[in-house]
C-alpha cells in the first residue's frame, strides 16, 4: 500500500497546475481518490462533517447489487441450458461459466462507455470525475435482457449518460434515473431486441431449442408461481428475476441508511394495493403478492425508486412518491399489455413529478407556519 | 429605426437569428413532419413561399391596416395563402399532401408566420419584407431538413425514400432505431443542433 502511495505522490506534481499533464488533472484526481481517501478536510466555519461521502454511498449500492449480479449470472447460464434442454447434464461450473460469458461483456461495455464519457466530460469542463456512474454502470447490465447485442448496450449507455445526466450538469443534477433512461431508450428504439419471448435467453437459436420448451413472458399471466418468481430461476432481465436477491440488497441499503425505507415500503404498499384492487375486481388474475415479485418490480423498488437524486427529498413526499410508483407500475402492467414492464415507466414518470411533490410539501409547510404566526398575534 | 441592410435582413435568419434554433418558433411542426426528408422539404418550401408572399402583402398594406384589427387582417392573408398552397399540393403532389395531412393547414398557426408579419412586415418595405420572409422560411426549412436527415437515416435507413444502409449491415445485427420515428427524438435532435450552434457562436451564449 505504501509503495502505491509513494508512486502516486511521486507522479502527482506532473498533474498539478503547470505540470506536464495538467490537462488530465481530473482523471488523475479520480484515480487517486478511487485508491485512497482524500485527506483534504475543511478546517473552519460551519460544516457538517460526516464519514459518508459519495464514494461510500455508491460503494454501498454496489455491495447491495452484488447478490443480484451473482444470481443473474447463474440464472443466465441456467436459462441458456434450459433452452437447450441440457439442464440435466450441465454442471454448476458450466452454468456459471456460460452466465459469465453472457453477462460479463455487457458489464464491461456499460462501464467502459459510461466512464469514458464521464471522464471526457469532466476533462472538458475541468470538473472532478465523480463516482455516480459506478452504480449506474452496474444497474444497466442488470436490467438488460441476456441476449441484448453489445452495441445496443453501448448506444443506450452513451445516450443515458449524455442526455440523461451530463446535459443537466452531471451526477446529482439529473432529473431521471440514468440507468432507466438507458433501458427506456432501448425499449422504445429497439422493441424487438428488448421484449418478446426470445431475448431473455443468451445465444437463442431457434434450430437448437429443446422440445417442449416454452419461453413464456411472466408478465402476461404468471406461469411460474410465487415461489419460483421469488427465488428467481425464471427468464427475465439479467438481474431482476430474483426478488430474494433484491430483498438482500434492500436489507443492505436500509441498514447502511443509503436508501429511504419510506420510499421503498410505500412502493410495495402501492403495488400491493393496486394489485389487490385489480385482482378483486377481476381485471387481472395475478394475485397481489405475485405482482410484487414478478418482472422488475422488486428490483425497481429497491434500487431505482430509492435513488436519492431523482426521488423526493421531503420526508412526507417520499410516501406519496413511492406509493404512486407502485400503483402506477401495476396500472401500466395490467391495463396496457403493450408495455409489459410498467416499473420502468412508472419510475421515470414519478421522477418527473418528484420536484412537484416536493414543492407542494414545502409550500404547505410554509403556509402552515405563516398561519401559525398569524393566529398567535 | 435605423435603415436595415438587405444583406443583414437575409443572412440573419439563416444563421444567428434562426427562427427554430434561436427564437425557438415553429417547433411543433418540426416535430410532426420530420420523420422523412420529402415531407420535411415540402413543408419547409411551403412555409418559405407562404411567409414570403404574406410578408409582401402585409408590407404593402401596412399603412392602411387599422391597428386594432391588424391580427385579423394578417390571419386572413395567411389563411388564403395556406389554402392555395394546400390545394396546389393536393393537385400536384398528392402523396406528400396526404403525409403532411393537417400540418399544411396548420401552417396558419405557425408562430414564425405571425411573428414575422408582426415584427417585420408591419414596419418595413415590401422588398425587405420579401427577403425577410424568404430567409426565415429557408432558416426553418434548413433545420427541418437536418432533423429529417438524421431521423430518416437512423430511423428507417433511408434518405428520400431510397435505402442507404446496405442489407449486409442488417445481417450483421444492425437495426433501425424506432425512437427516431417518434416525435420526442426530433426534439432531442433540435436540442443537439441548438447545442452545437451555441457552442460555436459566442454571440448566442448567455453571460
Amino acid at each position: 500500500m505504501s509503495s502505491l502511495r509513494d508512486f502516486i505522490d511521486s507522479v502527482k506534481p506532473n498533474f498539478e497546475e503547470g505540470g506536464k499533464f495538467s490537462k488530465l488533472r481530473s482523471t488523475f484526481g479520480a484515480f487517486e481518490t478511487f485508491l485512497f481517501v482524500p485527506n483534504t478536510v475543511n478546517k473552519g466555519g460551519v460544516h457538517v462533517r460526516d464519514a459518508v461521502d459519495l464514494k461510500r454511498t455508491i460503494s454501498c449500492v454496489i455491495l447491495a447489487l452484488i447478490p443480484a449480479l451473482l444470481f443473474g449470472i447463474y440464472n443466465t447460464g441456467y436459462q441458456h441450458f434450459r433452452m437447450l434442454g441440457q439442464l440435466d447434464t450441465a454442471t454448476f461450473g458450466d452454468i456459471v461459466l456460460e452466465g459469465i460469458i453472457a453477462v460479463f461483456p455487457i458489464l464491461v461495455v456499460s462501464y467502459v462507455v459510461g466512464l469514458g464519457i464521464e471522464f471526457a466530460v469532466a476533462q472538458m469542463r475541468g470538473h472532478e470525475v465523480n463516482e455516480g456512474f459506478l452504480a449506474t454502470g452496474m444497474i444497466i447490465p442488470l436490467i438488460m435482457p441476456a441476449d441484448v447485442p453489445l452495441w445496443l448496450v453501448a448506444v443506450a449507455t452513451a445516450f443515458a449518460v449524455i442526455f440523461g445526466k451530463e446535459v443537466f450538469g452531471g451526477t446529482g443534477m439529473n432529473i431521471w434515473n440514468p440507468a432507466l433512461v438507458a433501458r427506456a431508450f432501448l425499449f422504445f428504439a429497439y422493441p424487438t431486441k428488448m421484449s418478446g419471448d426470445q431475448v431473455w435467453y443468451y445465444d437463442y437459436d431457434a434450430t437448437q431449442v429443446a422440445d417442449g420448451f416454452t419461453g413464456a413472458t411472466a408478465l402476461a399471466g404468471n406461469t411460474f408461481g410465487f415461489e419460483a418468481s421469488f427465488i428467481g430461476l425464471i427468464p427475465g432481465s439479467i438481474g431482476e428475476t430474483s426478488a430474494l436477491c433484491c430483498l438482500i440488497g434492500a436489507v443492505i441499503l436500509l441498514l447502511t441508511g443509503v436508501a429511504s425505507w419510506k420510499t421503498m415500503c410505500s412502493v410495495f404498499v402501492g403495488g400491493a394495493l393496486m394489485g389487490y384492487i385489480f385482482n378483486a375486481t377481476g381485471a387481472c388474475d395475478i394475485c397481489w403478492c405475485e405482482q410484487l415479485v414478478i418482472g422488475g418490480f422488486a428490483f425497481g423498488a429497491v434500487f431505482m425508486a430509492t435513488d436519492p437524486v431523482t426521488s423526493c427529498r421531503t420526508e412526507k413526499g417520499k410516501y406519496i412518491y413511492g406509493f404512486l410508483i407502485g400503483a402506477m407500475a401495476i396500472i401500466i402492467r395490467v391495463l396496457n399489455p403493450g408495455y409489459p414492464e410498467g416499473m420502468m415507466l412508472a419510475i421515470l414518470l414519478m421522477n418527473t413529478f418528484a420536484p412537484l411533490i416536493d414543492y407542494c410539501f414545502v409550500q404547505s409547510n410554509i403556509n402552515r407556519r405563516k398561519n401559525r404566526v398569524k393566529n398567535n398575534k | 429605426m435605423a435603415k436595415l441592410k438587405d444583406k443583414d435582413v437575409f443572412v440573419g435568419p439563416l444563421s444567428l437569428n434562426n427562427p427554430v434554433t434561436v427564437q425557438v418558433l415553429g417547433i411543433c411542426s418540426a416535430l410532426a413532419v420530420t420523420a422523412q426528408l420529402v415531407p420535411a422539404l415540402v413543408m419547409g418550401l411551403s412555409v418559405t413561399i407562404i411567409t414570403a408572399i404574406a410578408n409582401v402583402v402585409i408590407s404593402l398594406l401596412r399603412n392602411t391596416i387599422p391597428n386594432r384589427i391588424r391580427i385579423i387582417v394578417q390571419l386572413v392573408v395567411v389563411a388564403s395563402l395556406v389554402t392555395i398552397v394546400s390545394e396546389v399540393l393536393k393537385a400536384f403532389a398528392y402523396d406528400v399532401a396526404m403525409t403532411l395531412s393537417v400540418y399544411i393547414g396548420l401552417i396558419i398557426t405557425n408562430c414564425i408566420l405571425m411573428g414575422r408579419l408582426e415584427a417585420f412586415a408591419m414596419q418595413n418595405s415590401p422588398w425587405q419584407s420579401f427577403l425577410d420572409g424568404v430567409a426565415n422560411g429557408l432558416g426553418y426549412a434548413k433545420i427541418l431538413v437536418i432533423v429529417a436527415f438524421f431521423r430518416e437515416l437512423l430511423g428507417s435507413g433511408k434518405l428520400f425514400g431510397f435505402q442507404i444502409i446496405p442489407d449486409s449491415f442488417y445481417e450483421l445485427g444492425y437495426s433501425n432505431n424506432g425512437l427516431m420515428l417518434m416525435p420526442p427524438m426530433a426534439l432531442i435532435i433540435v436540442a443537439c443542433i441548438i447545442w452545437y450552434e451555441r457552442a460555436h457562436n459566442k454571440d448566442l451564449q448567455e453571460k
